[in-house]
């Protein structure tokens, strides 16, 4: 296969040839990114909580009457669920869970020195303070939840407390880890402004109620506080495919135990759309680069085949003599192949750049990270795909052409 | 001359049947994508109120502590008032009108047995509120400063909520049980929701939030009612109260008229600023106190989230690679009509004369294109519209946007078209000829 002839055409097209490059060009350097962008978000959407997330639900409900005992209230409620044909467990927290964004948090100090530190700067950055997600709840939350001690044990009943705070805590295997790096977390005592809170244990995974950013976002804090508000979130544990019947029967059961009370059709939720919801942008975005990603390849698969079609009517004649002079259909087909490949090259090699060029402007702009190189050559090896299907069909009728064709005029 | 040229255009077209589809499908597609997003853009920036915007302006103060350090996960304590910076501006009354405010959200028990309670969010405003921003009424009114005064238990319902409580009888003049307390129906308002709902706290979903009733502050603060939106206090230890100094919650606008009075204004609050300084109030620089315009807070607000702008960007990238693409394919399809070309260049067509000819063919592409397109965009917007974001549901085309998709379209396209047209009417004609 000779390049020079195919090249000493393409100069005679050096716009179309140069426009078609281009094309190839930015189609590489958006296609590459998104394909970056797709990845990260569905390395985000995949993040474990650290629950038992298929077999949850979840109930919310407000009490509206007067002067209510809410222990008393949570205490008739939980025992109405967990009458419940097919709820393995139940508890109650105030308000927070893993991804459903209402979030309270609180600094927490490793110790003496750390606290006095973040006084004296006013600001737990640097202080080796740290800010986790705090989570309350009834006994049993552990359980329901289906979180996974790694060391110690669960809260014991005397611990749990109404009003005020906890003197005992369990943490996550990362808060663990921050908090204290090198050394045992369980048993140590930590600083929440004048409180000491003692470690009882560590829970691998519980991830915040709302990200923030891969480093913190699975510091958190669980402390045997009782929900003590007019509105509390019951969480329910059963077979997964019980769940949609079991929070029915639990509207149904709260309301029978209580009808002074309001329950939130739209707090009614099982926690896989609870969290389906908290990452629904990043599916819909996810949905949207895939479909723009494949619609820019489809365009320049089009714009290829279109021009190839074209430079194969345009050439018939050419074609026709270099068939009668002894040129076999393979030649003419390697051809155009050749030539595709030579532009789709030429592109990539543009694209390369321009991927990079896009990549930084994105990280300025939207926190994207760096592109890793090798994204740029499977960007390549796919368009060199691309353009070597879109081409051959055209190239597969340049080769139809009969020598005859030389004989006559076009 | 010019049906002449649409009649080429169209025969030509018609020639390459294929080749013209894939390049309607292109503009299309591409026109198509750009223009949701243009639209979602569109609509989320949109003027609020119009005709009333340019008179409005919201004026921010900075009474946070020097040492106090704001962080980029909580919101800026600034955005809104303190009670008492707020009640010291209302009772300055520098400008034409002047309101503060704040939301709520109370439980609502309906008179009725078939109405279970239910939450509803409303304002807490002071009763300039509804002259200020010219909210109409349907029967009764607003009160009167003599309430705002007496922290009068009067309430303002929506016409949807009055209906709902009251249906189609007088709603003026009942009761409405809000919360713990009783409050007068004085007046109901007529269906009346600013997109987005710029007097709000920022911290709500300001395109999907409606206010369904209001009444008078003092009333709200004296009764201690339920407050949403976000209070950011600042002083040590926890003080939680709602005339504290040390805690931000309301916003507050106000009507000025001409540029002399913004001027005024705005030395009006660095001298309240500095004053405040001066008695140990304030420890930063009195300049800090700013004054915006509507449209210039919703800027400053930034409420169209990031993803929305890299979707923008994505189709207006995507628009670019069709129209490069297009390019290509009308220079292969021009250049192989050189023969055309000169024959009619022989014949005493200028120049010019097949630039417009080539002009008139990618424009009749870019109609072609910009129709697809705006049946595109249509499909857009309505997956748009499914999705559960606050904004979703305002993703409507005007007709404005309609006639400018189509111009877009057509714009974009006579734009590919020119390059192209421009190099086949450089073609010489004698080689052309020749080679014949």
């Amino acid at each position: 296969m000779q390049i020079r002839p195919i090249l000493s055409t393409l100069r005679h097209h050096k716009l179309t040839a140069t426009l078609l490059t281009l094309q190839v060009a930015f189609t590489c350097a958006i296609v590459c990114n998104v394909a970056f962008m797709v990845a990260k978000r569905v390395q985000r959407i995949s993040v474990p909580t650290g629950i038992a997330e298929n077999e949850l639900s979840v109930i919310h409900s407000v009490g509206i009457g007067k002067g209510e005992n809410m222990q008393a209230r949570q205490t008739t409620d939980l025992a109405a669920l967990r009458a419940i044909p097919g709820v393995r467990s139940a508890a109650a927290v105030s308000y927070s869970l893993p991804l459903n964004q209402n979030e309270s948090s609180s600094g927490i100090c490793p110790s003496k020195q750390a606290l006095d530190r973040a006084i004296q700067l006013n600001s737990i950055d640097g202080s080796g303070c740290v800010q986790p997600a705090l989570y309350d709840g009834t006994p049993g939350l552990i359980v329901t939840l289906g979180l996974h001690l790694v060391a110690g044990r669960d809260f014991l009943p005397g611990e749990y407390v109404s009003k005020g705070k906890p003197a005992v805590a369990i943490v996550t295997r990362a808060l663990a880890e921050k908090l204290y790096p090198g050394r045992p977390a369980l048993g140590q005592n930590m600083y929440d402004g004048d409180n000491f809170i003692r470690i009882v244990g560590i829970v691998d995974t519980l991830l915040r109620p709302a990200l923030r950013k891969p480093g913190v976002d699975a510091d958190s804090m669980i402390w045997p506080q009782r929900p003590d508000d007019t509105g509390v979130t019951y969480v329910l544990r059963s077979a997964p495919q019980d769940r949609q019947r079991v929070l029915t029967a639990a509207e149904a059961a709260l309301l029978q135990a209580n009808p002074n009370r309001i329950v939130d059709p739209q707090q009614m939720q099982t926690y896989t759309q609870i969290r389906r919801g908290y990452f629904q942008r990043d599916t819909t975005m996810i949905g949207l680069l895939i479909a723009s990603a494949l619609g820019l390849l489809f365009v320049t698969a089009l714009g290829i085949a279109g021009l190839a079609n074209f430079w194969v009517q345009q050439r018939t004649r050419s074609i026709g003599i270099r068939r009668a002079i002894g040129a076999t259909r393979g030649d003419i087909l390697h051809y155009f192949q050749a030539e595709n490949f030579l532009i789709v090259t030429a592109g990539v090699a543009i694209g390369a750049l321009l991927a990079i060029g896009l990549n930084l402007l994105l990280m300025t702009q939207y926190e994207l990270p760096r592109l890793p190189l090798w994204y740029l050559p499977v960007g390549a090896l796919a368009l060199w795909a691309l353009g070597q299907l879109s081409v051959l069909s055209p190239a597969r009728r340049a080769a139809a052409v009969q020598p005859v064709v030389a004989t006559r005029s076009v | 001359m010019l049906g002449y040229y649409l009649n080429l255009a169209l025969r030509s077209l018609k020639r390459t049947p294929i080749l013209t589809g894939l390049m309607v499908l292109a503009t299309g597609l591409g026109i198509g994508a750009s223009m949701t997003m243009l639209t979602v853009l569109h609509v989320m920036t949109d003027d609020p109120l119009p005709g009333r915007s340019a008179q409005l302006y919201t004026p921010h103060l900075d009474p946070l502590p020097l040492e106090y350090k704001l962080r980029d996960d909580s919101p800026n304590p600034t955005d809104d008032l303190t009670w008492p910076d707020a009640m010291a501006l209302l009772k300055a009354h520098r400008g034409v009108r002047q309101a503060a405010m704040a939301g709520g959200s109370l439980l609502l028990w309906p008179g009725r047995s078939d109405l279970r309670p239910f939450y509803v969010n409303g304002r807490y405003a002071t009763a300039d509120f509804f002259a200020l921003f010219g909210v109409p009424f349907e029967r009764g009114g607003g009160w009167s400063a003599a309430d705002d005064a007496a922290a009068a238990q009067v309430v303002v319902l929506t016409e949807t909520l009055a209906r709902k409580l009251f249906g189609t009888g007088n709603a003026v003049g009942q009761t409405v049980r809000l919360g713990e307390h009783d409050f007068r129906v004085i007046g109901v308002a007529a269906h009346w929701v600013p997109k987005p709902l710029f007097y709000a706290d920022q911290t709500g979903t300001q395109y999907s939030d409606a206010d369904l009733f209001f009444l008078p502050l003092s009333a709200a603060v004296s009764q201690k009612l339920q407050v949403s939106g976000n209070r950011s206090g600042w002083a040590k230890g926890d003080e939680t109260a709602l005339t504290s100094a040390n805690m931000s919650w309301l916003q507050f606008w106000a009507q000025l008229d001409t540029p002399a009075q913004i001027a005024a204004y705005r030395q009006y609050l660095v001298d309240y600023s500095a004053q405040q300084k001066a008695l140990g109030r304030f420890q930063r620089p009195p300049t800090n106190a700013k004054l915006y315009s509507l449209m210039g807070w919703l800027a400053h607000e930034n409420l169209v989230p990031n993803d929305v702008r890299l979707q923008l960007w994505l189709a207006l990238g995507f628009l670019f690679v069709c129209m490069v693409n297009i390019v290509a394919l009308l220079l292969a399809k021009f250049l192989r009509r050189s023969g055309e070309i000169s024959v009619r260049r022989a014949l005493g067509a200028r120049r010019r004369d097949i630039f417009v000819q080539l002009g008139i063919e990618s424009a009749l592409i870019g109609v072609a294109g910009g129709a697809l397109g705006v049946a595109i965009a249509q499909l857009g917007l309505w997956s748009i519209r499914q999705r559960p974001d606050d904004y979703a549901r305002l993703a409507q085309m005007d007709a404005s946007m309609l006639l400018g998709t189509l111009m877009f379209a057509v714009v974009a396209s006579v734009l590919a078209g020119l390059l192209p047209a421009w190099r086949a009417c450089r073609v010489p004609p004698a080689l052309q000829l020749k080679a014949m």
